[in-house]
């Protein structure tokens, strides 16, 4: 079923799995939409994607659905203005949390011993993406929702590059996106541009590196792949398992 | 480390000299923290002061940062439900319940009705240790030392029923994807019905010793006002919300997670949204939390704990984000699989840590001993603002 079908608002409060392939579509441009997107997109989403796509226009790149929540991903020009649009004009008055993804594979830990380690996951070793795509490696992700009405919520995502990390920030809208962006800024190393003050907000002052990225070590887990896995050492006195075997 | 400069006047050894000739009215800076009984934790403000007034406050945060987004990433989902325990460590019940939740979804499993109801008597039963624990913590804020013996006194009970139910007093470990651990107790029920009663009773106890005292009153009405429209765009939720007038409540609002539907319960809400509108939608609440425990046992239904779940956790590829109503407010979890056995990011929305963030805004121009009534009444567990 395709994503940019918009129903017409008398029909918003149908139940989730309804039909909207058999209700009366009024042609509304939205943008090309992701055709894969397997659960078909509930009325009151659709409906709230046109509301969003009637002020945003041309600055959604795509959407989606995860859950119950309608994704949406903006292009970094409009990521500061899709804030404004949010909280004035949608009636999105709660800031929920922005947060980064960084869309590398996942190192595998502990080298190829552990593969067969069921206690360590196994990520997939190629880079795809998620609901709503992605350009590159980085992204910021951001969520709203709104206290008046129920059950209702927004995910923005936007693309960063991996060679300029920088993004426009939410702090003029919603004045609680500061710590969001200081933690986001210190954990993925992405600068929004705005923001009055980024500094550390976790980590000590001198800290190097940004421990979220795909890239940045879990020295824990160098060290011992896992630490349920326990090289049982001798009782004083005992002779070594490869001593007695010898 | 701080932004603020420091005026070198201040140290000079000049200064006491100074002092008997004319006072230095320059402003002072004072550290309240890392180690502050209201701050359940290691939260260090850092107050900028102009005599007794608070002029700017910082927070500095992250002495209890434990790493646990990354942690997540190499971990799978039966094992990260231990980290999860560990962020608001006052109600880990209610932390595990929308992780394991998400999961579910993501699976496509539903739990069973009997596991959904002693989640949600579980969840319940953390909210109400956990407000029994600020109802007696904010009196001794103002110098109360009664209501810290009672909520003490009546937070055991709860925590022993937590404990002959799960098997731990602080971190239970219960929930399993598709179910629960095992099955209550012999007892449990009657026990826990016994226990609610007196809870009521309690909530009153603590209605007249605290609520009409004109000292606790003088000391939190009209303070710490948090309008409703700011406190949303800081993220503010729950109860800190509700005491700002705003009818908002994910049990009731959110994506149906528990039955809350199927009993009967109201939300309360204060007009006020200062301190004392803080404490009084709490103590509401968890005389409502005993009330909606009754009603689950007596409709508790029978049957199996655990669905059928594939002996191997694996995760289909997709992103859901599943929040609750913590006690302490919205707490979510952004899960995004990748097929695996273990989670490929996981963004852990928890409550404090937006409550907390707009204590800069919040400290401004009161006077230093109503931060300590403020930062009480606010109520958060550095647990959870840290993660």
């Amino acid at each position: 079923m395709a994503d940019d079908e918009v129903t017409s608002p008398d029909v918003d409060d149908a139940g989730e799995t309804a039909t909207v392939a058999t209700i009366e579509v009024p042609e509304v441009s939205a943008p090309e939409a992701a055709e894969s997107q397997v659960p078909a997109m509930t009325d009151a989403n659709a409906a709230l994607l046109a509301r969003v796509t009637a002020e945003l226009g041309e600055a959604i790149l795509e959407s989606g659905q995860a859950g119950v929540d309608l994704i949406i991903r903006v292009t970094p020009e409009s990521w500061a203005r899709a804030a404004e649009v949010c909280r004035h004009k949608l009636g999105f008055d709660y800031l929920c949390f922005i947060s980064g993804i960084d869309w590398l594979p996942t190192p595998s830990v502990g080298g190829e011993d552990a593969e067969s380690d069921t206690s360590a996951p196994v990520q997939p070793k190629t880079m795809t993406f998620g609901v709503a795509g992605s350009e590159g490696r980085f992204q910021v992700f951001a969520r709203v929702s709104s206290t008046r009405v129920a059950r209702v919520g927004l995910t923005l995502k936007v693309d960063i590059k991996e060679s300029k990390p920088v993004v426009g920030s939410w702090c003029g809208t919603y004045p609680g996106a500061d710590w969001h962006e200081r933690e986001c800024w210190e954990m993925y190393g992405f600068v929004f541009d705005g923001h009055p003050s980024l500094r550390h907000l976790y980590l000590p002052h001198e800290f190097e590196g940004f421990p979220l990225r795909k890239d940045f070590p879990l020295l824990a887990r160098e060290v011992k792949p896992w630490p349920g896995l326990v090289n049982v050492e001798g009782m004083p006195g005992e002779p070594d398992e490869e001593e007695a075997s010898t | 480390m701080t932004s603020f400069e420091v005026d070198p006047k201040l140290y000079s050894p000049l200064a006491d000299s100074q002092l008997n000739v004319e006072l230095d009215t320059g402003d002072m800076i004072l550290n309240i923290g890392p180690q502050h009984p209201a701050t359940h934790g290691t939260l260090r403000l850092v107050v900028r002061l102009d005599g007794e007034r608070v002029i700017k406050a910082d927070p500095v945060i992250g002495y209890m940062h434990r790493g646990y987004e990354k942690l997540t990433e190499y971990r799978t989902y039966p094992q990260i439900t231990t980290l999860v325990n560990r962020i608001d460590w006052l109600s880990s019940f209610a932390n595990e319940v929308p992780f394991i939740g998400a999961a579910e979804k993501l699976m496509n499993i539903e739990a069973t009705p009997r596991a959904l109801y002693i989640r949600t008597i579980l969840t319940e039963m953390a909210r109400i240790s956990t407000f029994l624990l600020f109802l007696g913590e904010m009196g001794l804020q103002v110098g109360a030392i009664t209501p810290a013996f009672f909520g003490f006194r009546d937070r055991e009970y709860t925590l022993n029923l937590i404990e002959s139910a799960t098997g731990g007093r602080f971190h239970p470990n219960y929930n399993r994807i598709g179910g629960l651990k095992e099955d209550l107790p012999w007892g449990w029920v009657a026990e826990c019905r016994n226990t609610m009663k007196k809870m009521l009773d309690s909530c009153d106890e603590f209605e007249d010793l605290v609520m009409g005292n004109p000292i606790f009153q003088a000391r939190t009405r009209g303070i710490g006002i948090i309008p409703a429209e700011l406190g949303a765009s800081y993220g503010v939720s729950g109860s800190n919300l509700r005491a700002s007038g705003v009818d908002w409540d994910l049990r009731r609002d959110g994506e149906p997670l528990l039955p809350y539907n199927e009993i009967e319960w109201k939300t309360f809400t204060h007009q006020d949204g200062d301190s004392f509108a803080r404490y009084w939608v709490r103590l509401q609440e968890t005389r409502e939390s005993a009330r909606m425990i009754l009603q689950l046992l007596e409709q508790l239904p029978a049957g199996p704990i655990m669905a059928k779940v594939p002996r191997i956790i694996k995760v289909p590829e997709g992103e859901i984000y599943v929040n609750a109503e913590n006690p302490l407010g919205e707490m979510g979890y952004y899960i995004i699989s990748k097929g695996a056995t273990g989670p490929f990011r996981v963004k852990i929305r928890t409550a404090s840590f937006s409550n907390v963030s707009i204590l800069p805004w919040l400290l401004q121009g009161i006077y230093v001993p109503d931060v300590i009534t403020v930062l009480a009444s606010l109520y958060f567990i550095l647990g959870d603002i840290d993660r």
